[in-house]
């Protein structure tokens, strides 16, 4: 069976900071210029149909900036991105048409209600306003929040039904590629695994493939079929979870978990380097 | 779910409904503010038409005089505002990655926008007259309904130009762009003729007078409302705005693209507040 490449990412490279291009063409560049950092440091990777592809990494490792790359919401410093064969940059609305993203902030207007909310995302997407009124109440349900929640601002729910929008946003306009940065992160325990839940049934019954960042080891080991760390830009690691812990596997240890895998390729536990990046 | 099988102008079209049903959904829920701005509206337009009341005997001319630009300018700072602020508004709420993210054209993001803008400035415009009516007589017996319509919906158009450039520096600059499209704002008052002939102003003045289309639209809505002057004798108004108009609205979405690539370039496409 031939596997398709749902997402190539090529020799890709982003850095910020360190601007000496002229805004204005009179203006002059300032004398002194922040130090650029290399958030994404010549990364390759490809994520085949169908798949959930994990990147691991702490705080500040270039996670995010990955993923708004394929997102189409950064243009890279040099390399290239292709969904399904198609250039983010040079096919920019083709590959809109066909991604979706759920952020670690759930991103709405919070004085608007769920179906208010959902209603503008669907026409966004082309969505006719008839199935969205339908679906909208359906798939809230499904995700388990209240009815009588559905029309009330956002505002006044808590993160976790937040989230749970967030996920039925990117339900509504069926991706077949699903990037999800963080998207449990501050959730409680059943939140969570409902939320992660989620993300196997669209996987399952929409043949979507799945691109998640995450810190949390136990989730990456439950949901992915390969995984990447990333670190300090780069990828020091790409294999199944199983590779992986028995690639960190020593005679002394030979059934390390992922958290010891991750400190086995990068030298830290994921606390040591948040607390790194932090300061 | 599946995706409208509309051509693709069709589809574009439609999208551009999402801009229009969210503002309106927005305006519903910050009611309490949007009463706030009204009742502000209302006070500082009374006030400009009673300075004009205490000026001697007849006062009825410059009331009308200042009632016009009050009402206009109501409307104009209306529409360059909701157009402007919009990416300055998304960032604050958060979801100028996912407006960014939707598979429509940049046309269409602006055409929703304007199209709000527009109708929710006129009918704040018309409810404003309608309460200045109450308090003051406007001396109405020689306006072109047909004249004065038509100055509004041409200067629109070179408003809504001016405000989709202005909306490039919220893009541009995530800290302080908002600050600099309301600085735009208040120099546009300053200088359109909004209370007082461009005649009293300094020389340098009068030369940005001449290239605000809110001048012209205050022109030409005086010459159709005091005086009742017909489409035919406006041309000097009309084409000044048409021209601006056609312009300055692929000029701004053109220059909005250059400043979108900016922003993705350098990681300004984010959330600030």
């Amino acid at each position: 069976m031939v596997q398709t490449d749902a997402v190539v990412v090529d020799d890709i490279v982003k850095r910020f900071g360190g601007e000496r291009r002229r805004i204005l063409p009179f203006r002059r560049p300032r004398r002194e210029q922040s130090a650029p950092v290399l958030a994404v440091d010549h990364v390759s990777l490809r994520i085949r149909k169908n798949e959930i592809y994990g990147v691991l990494g702490a705080n500040g490792s270039g996670k995010s900036t990955l993923i708004r790359l394929i997102s189409t919401l950064l243009i890279p410093d040099g390399g290239r991105v292709e969904i399904f064969g198609h250039d983010v940059i040079r096919e920019e609305k083709v590959v809109k048409r066909m991604l979706n993203r759920v952020s670690v902030e759930a991103s709405f207007f919070k004085k608007l209600s769920p179906v208010e909310n959902l209603m503008y995302a669907t026409r966004l997407y082309g969505v006719p306003g008839s199935e969205a009124r339908r679906e909208i109440p359906r798939i809230l349900e499904a995700l388990g929040i209240e009815p009588d929640r559905f029309n009330r601002p956002l505002e006044q729910m808590s993160r976790g039904m937040q989230q749970k929008v967030a996920i039925a946003r990117a339900f509504l306009t069926s991706p077949v590629l699903l990037l999800l940065d963080e998207p449990t992160t501050g959730l409680d325990p059943r939140s969570k695994l409902d939320v992660q839940e989620f993300i196997l049934r669209l996987r399952r019954d929409h043949d979507a493939t799945v691109l998640l960042t995450t810190h949390d080891m136990a989730e990456a080991d439950a949901l992915c079929d390969r995984m990447a760390i990333l670190e300090s830009g780069r990828i020091v690691v790409e294999g199944t979870p199983a590779e992986l812990k028995a690639r960190a596997a020593t005679p002394e240890h030979p059934e390390p978990t992922l958290e010891e895998a991750f400190m086995h390729f990068t030298g830290h536990s994921l606390e040591e380097m948040e607390e790194a990046a932090a300061s | 779910m599946g995706m409208s099988n509309s051509p693709g102008f069709l589809q574009e079209a439609k999208a551009s409904y999402a801009f229009v049903e969210r503002n309106l959904n927005l305006t519903k829920r910050y009611w309490g503010w949007e009463l706030a701005f009204f009742v502000y509206s209302v006070a500082s337009s009374l006030s400009v038409v009673y300075i004009g009341k205490a000026q001697g005997t007849d006062t009825r001319p410059l009331v009308l005089y200042l009632g016009i630009g009050t009402l206009v300018w109501a409307y104009l700072s209306s529409v360059f505002d909701s157009i402007s602020q919009m990416i300055a508004w998304e960032r604050w709420e958060g979801t100028i990655e996912y407006t960014f993210m939707a598979p429509i054209s940049r046309m269409t993001h602006m055409l929703g926008t304007s199209l709000f803008s527009v109708v929710y400035g006129l009918l704040r415009a018309i409810a404003l007259f309608v309460v200045l009516a109450a308090f003051v007589q406007l001396d109405l017996s020689r306006m072109n309904v047909v004249g004065a319509l038509v100055v509004v919906l041409v200067g629109s158009l070179g408003f809504i130009g001016v405000g989709i450039m202005a909306a490039i520096l919220p893009l541009m600059f995530t800290e302080r762009g908002a600050e600099m499209t309301f600085m735009i704002s208040s120099i546009l008052l300053l200088v359109s003729g909004v209370y007082y002939p461009i005649s009293v102003l300094p020389g340098w003045m009068q030369l940005l007078a001449k290239i605000s289309p809110a001048t012209y639209v205050l022109d030409g809505m005086r010459r159709t409302v005091i005086q009742g002057q017909g489409l035919a004798s406006l041309g000097d108004v009309l084409l000044p705005l048409a021209v601006t108009g056609v312009v300055s609205i692929p000029l701004g979405v053109w220059v909005f693209l250059q400043a979108e690539h900016y922003a993705k370039r350098t990681g300004r496409l984010k959330r600030s507040g």
